[in-house]
C-alpha cells in the first residue's frame, strides 16, 4: 500500500535549493532508507515529512507531499495533528528532563490525554514495543537523563510510538551511539516495520543494507537513484552511486 | 621550542600570581569588613570619651540603659521613679548646659577652669546626672556602667538615632525593613515582566525584532543608577504623589518601581540566554510529538531553563538589595518602619551611604554604618547561597 508519496517537490532555504524535484514512493509497513553524501538533501528530506522545516526562518516549499493521498502542506492540515501522525527520532538522543515515565507520557499529555489508566497501559506498551521495558520497569520515575545514550534513544522511539504514529523519521539515530546500542536499534527498527511505515537517514551503508527494504540515494538535493536496497547496493545504474557505496566520496 | 615553553611559563606564573592575588584582596576585604564592623559590640553606646557620673550620696550604683535613655528624653523627672525615694527632681547635665549654668568668661580661654568648677556644682547639686567628656569629671564621682551594644539591640532596636546625645541609638530593624520592602516590591515587578519579556524575546519575536530590541535592553544595564535616580525623582516621585494623594512622593513603591526597572535588564539577558540555551534538539522532539509552541515553551524550555531563570531571579535580588544611588534619591530615607509602600523608608544602602561621610574615623557610628554593611553581606551571601541550593537541588531531580 502507497503511503508517503511525494511529487515534485522542491525545497528553498532562502535563496537556496535544498531539493530539486523530488519524487518518491514509500510503501507502507516497509523502511526506506535515504543515503549520500554530507549536505545532499537527504535530511533536509526527512524533515519535509513532517513539516519540521516549518521552523526554519526563509525556509519554502513546492509541490506536493501526499500522506494517505493528502497533501501535509494543505491549508486543511493542523501541523501538530500531522506530527502527531509523523513522528520523528534524532540523531542525538533527547530526552526531556523529566522522568523516564513522563517522556513517554509526554505526547499523550500534550494531545489532551488525562485518562490515567490509559497513560499507564501506552506507557507500559510504548516502552515494551521499543525493547526498553525490562529495563526501566522498576525505575519509572528515575530522571531519564540517567539513562545509557542507547536506552535514551530507545526511549525517544518509545515516546514516538506512544502517540501512535503511522510513519515514523528517524534522523540517523544510531549515529551518537555505540555498536551494541546501534544494533538494537536497528532490531528494533526492523521489529517496528511491522506497525509502522519507516524513513531512516543513514550515512552507514552497512546499516542501510541491514535495515533497509527501499533506499534512495541522494545527490545535490536530487534523488540520483532510488530502488530496493539489495539492488541498489549490488547492482547500482548510476556511475555516482556505484562511487558513494564503494567509498569512493562522502 | 625552548621560547615557547618560557612563555608559557611566564603566562602561567603571571595567571597564578594574579589569581592568588585577586583572591586574598576578596578575602581581606570581607575581614576589613567585618573587623570594623564588629567593634561596634565592643563599644557602649555612649558618646565616645563620655562618662556618666552620678553624686557619692546617690545610693544607685547601676541604671539600666534604658532607664538612661528615658531621662535624657525626659520621659523620667525624679529620680523616685528609679529607686531613689529623696532624690527629687533629676537634673540631666550635658555639655549644653555648661554655658547656661556658668558664666562663660570664668572658665577660662581652654576651658581649664571648668574640672573644678564642675566638681564644685556637682557636689552642691546631688540630683544632677552629668554626662561629660571624662576629663571634666572628677574621679570621687561614682561612675555608671553600660552595657555594650548587643547583636539583639541592633538587629532589633527600632530607633536609629546615630548621633543623638549622649547616648546613640543604633537600632536596624527600620532599615532592614525599608531595605526588604523595596526589594520585595522591585522582585514582584520585575520577575514577572522581565520573565515574560525574556520568553517573548527568546522565543516568540522575531529574529529581526530581537535583533533591533537586544542592543537596547543591554544599554539599559549599564546606564549608571544616578541616572535612574533622577528620572525616578522628576517622573516616578511625583506620579505617585498624585496619583495617592500622598505629602511626599518618595516612598517605597517609588524605590520599588525604579529598582525594578533597574533589576529588569538583568533578568531579561540573563533569562534569555537561558532559554536560548535549551537545545534546539529539545524543542523540536516536543513539536514532533505533536505539541504546539506553548506546551513547547512551558513544559519543555521553562523546566529546562528554570535554573537560569532563577539565577536571573538572584542576579535581579543583588542587583536591588545593592543598589544605592537610586534607592537614596527617591526613597525619602526616614528611618521608620514601614507598613505601606506609600510611606518613605530608609534603606542599608542609603544609609551607608549617607552617613559614611559624617561619621568620624574609628567611632561608634563609623563601626555602626560597617555593621550595617556587614548584615548586608551576609543577607546577599546567604541570597547566593540560596540560589546555589535551589539550582542544585534542581539538578539532582
Amino acid at each position: 500500500m502507497l503511503k508517503i508519496l511525494t511529487r515534485d517537490l522542491n525545497f528553498y532555504y532562502g535563496q537556496f535549493k535544498a531539493l530539486q524535484n523530488i519524487n518518491l514512493e514509500i510503501q507502507a509497513n516497509t523502511v526506506t532508507a535515504l543515503i549520500g553524501p554530507s549536505g545532499c538533501g537527504k535530511s533536509t528530506y526527512l524533515r519535509t515529512l513532517n513539516r519540521m522545516n516549518d521552523l526554519i526562518e526563509g525556509a519554502r516549499v513546492e509541490g506536493e507531499i501526499l500522506i494517505e493521498n493528502r497533501n501535509i502542506y494543505d491549508k486543511t492540515w493542523d501541523v501538530n495533528d500531522l506530527r502527531k501522525k509523523v513522528g520523528m527520532v534524532f540523531q542525538k538522543p533527547t530526552p526531556f528532563p523529566k522522568s523516564i515515565f513522563e517522556n513517554v507520557a509526554y505526547g499523550l499529555r500534550v494531545n489532551g490525554e488525562h485518562n490515567k489508566k490509559k497513560i499507564h497501559e501506552t506507557v507500559e506498551r510504548s516502552l515494551q514495543q521499543a525493547a526498553l521495558w525490562d529495563e526501566v520497569k522498576d525505575n519509572l520515575k528515575k530522571n531519564a537523563l540517567g539513562l545509557s545514550g542507547g536506552q535514551q534513544q530507545r526511549l525517544c522511539i518509545a515516546r514516538t510510538i506512544a502517540v501512535e504514529p503511522d510513519v515514523i523519521l528517524m534522523d540517523e539515530p544510531t549515529s551518537a551511539l555505540d555498536p551494541i546500542s546501534s544494533a538494537q536499534i536497528e532490531d528494533l527498527v526492523l521489529a517496528l516495520k511491522e506497525n509502522f511505515t519507516i524513513v531512516i537517514v543513514t550515512h552507514n551503508m552497512q546499516q542501510a543494507r541491514r535495515v533497509s527494504d527501499k533506499t534512495a540515494f541522494f545527490f545535490l538535493g536530487q534523488i540520483e537513484e532510488f530502488a530496493n536496497t539489495q539492488t541498489l547496493f549490488e547492482n547500482p545504474v548510476s556511475e555516482r552511486t556505484t562511487n558513494y557505496i564503494r567509498g569512493k566520496f562522502g | 621550542m625552548a621560547r615557547t615553553r618560557i612563555g608559557e611559563k611566564l603566562i602561567e606564573g603571571f595567571i597564578y600570581l594574579s589569581g592568588t592575588t585577586t583572591t586574598i584582596v576578596v578575602l581581606l576585604i570581607v575581614l576589613f569588613l567585618f573587623k570594623e564592623g564588629l567593634g561596634l559590640f565592643a563599644s557602649t553606646p555612649l558618646e565616645e570619651g563620655y562618662v556618666l557620673a552620678i553624686h557619692p550620696q546617690n545610693p544607685l550604683k547601676t541604671l539600666d540603659e534604658a532607664s538612661i535613655k528615658k531621662i535624657f528624653n525626659k520621659e523620667i523627672s525624679e529620680w523616685a521613679a528609679l529607686g531613689w525615694k529623696d532624690g527629687g527632681k533629676i537634673k540631666p547635665f550635658l555639655p549644653s548646659n555648661i554655658e547656661k549654668t556658668f558664666e562663660a568668661k570664668t572658665l577660662g580661654q581652654d576651658f581649664e577652669n571648668l574640672k573644678p568648677m564642675m566638681t564644685a556644682y556637682f557636689e552642691a547639686n546631688p540630683a544632677l546626672l552629668v554626662a561629660m567628656p571624662g576629663r571634666y569629671v572628677d574621679d570621687k564621682f561614682p561612675k555608671l556602667k553600660l552595657s555594650n551594644i548587643s547583636l539583639g539591640d541592633f538587629l532589633g532596636g527600632k530607633d536609629w538615632f546615630p548621633t543623638s546625645q549622649p547616648i546613640h541609638s543604633f537600632g536596624i530593624l527600620s532599615i532592614i525593613l525599608g531595605t526588604i520592602w523595596i526589594s520585595v516590591g522591585a522582585l514582584l515587578l520585575a520577575i514577572p515582566m522581565g520573565v515574560i519579556a525574556a520568553i517573548y524575546l527568546a522565543e516568540i519575536a522575531r529574529p529581526t525584532l530581537r535583533a533591533l530590541v537586544m542592543p537596547f535592553i543591554e544599554l539599559l544595564a549599564g546606564i549608571p543608577s544616578v541616572i535612574y535616580g533622577f528620572f525616578g525623582l522628576v517622573v516616578i516621585v511625583p506620579i505617585i504623589q498624585q496619583t495617592f494623594n500622598l505629602a511626599v512622593g518618595e516612598t517605597a513603591l517609588a524605590g520599588s518601581i525604579l529598582l525594578g526597572i533597574i533589576a529588569l535588564p538583568t533578568i531579561i539577558t540573563i533569562g534569555i540566554d537561558a532559554i536560548q540555551s535549551v537545545p534546539r534538539e529539545l524543542k523540536e522532539a516536543s513539536l514532533a510529538l505533536g505539541a504546539n509552541h506553548w506546551q513547547t515553551i512551558y513544559k519543555v524550555v521553562l523546566p529546562y531553563a528554570i535554573s537560569g531563570i532563577v539565577s536571573a531571579a538572584i542576579l535581579g535580588v543583588g542587583r536591588t538589595v545593592g543598589e544605592t544611588m537610586a534607592v537614596l534619591m527617591v526613597t525619602g530615607n526616614a528611618a521608620q518602619i514601614p507598613n505601606s509602600f506609600l510611606m518613605p523608608v530608609r534603606a542599608i544602602t542609603a544609609t551607608v551611604a549617607a552617613e559614611l561621610g559624617e561619621a568620624p574615623q574609628g567611632g561608634i557610628h563609623y563601626k555602626a554604618l560597617f555593621m550595617l554593611a556587614c548584615i548586608l553581606f551576609v543577607f546577599t551571601f546567604f541570597m547566593n547561597l540560596l540560589a546555589e541550593w535551589v539550582v542544585s537541588k534542581r539538578e539532582r531531580k
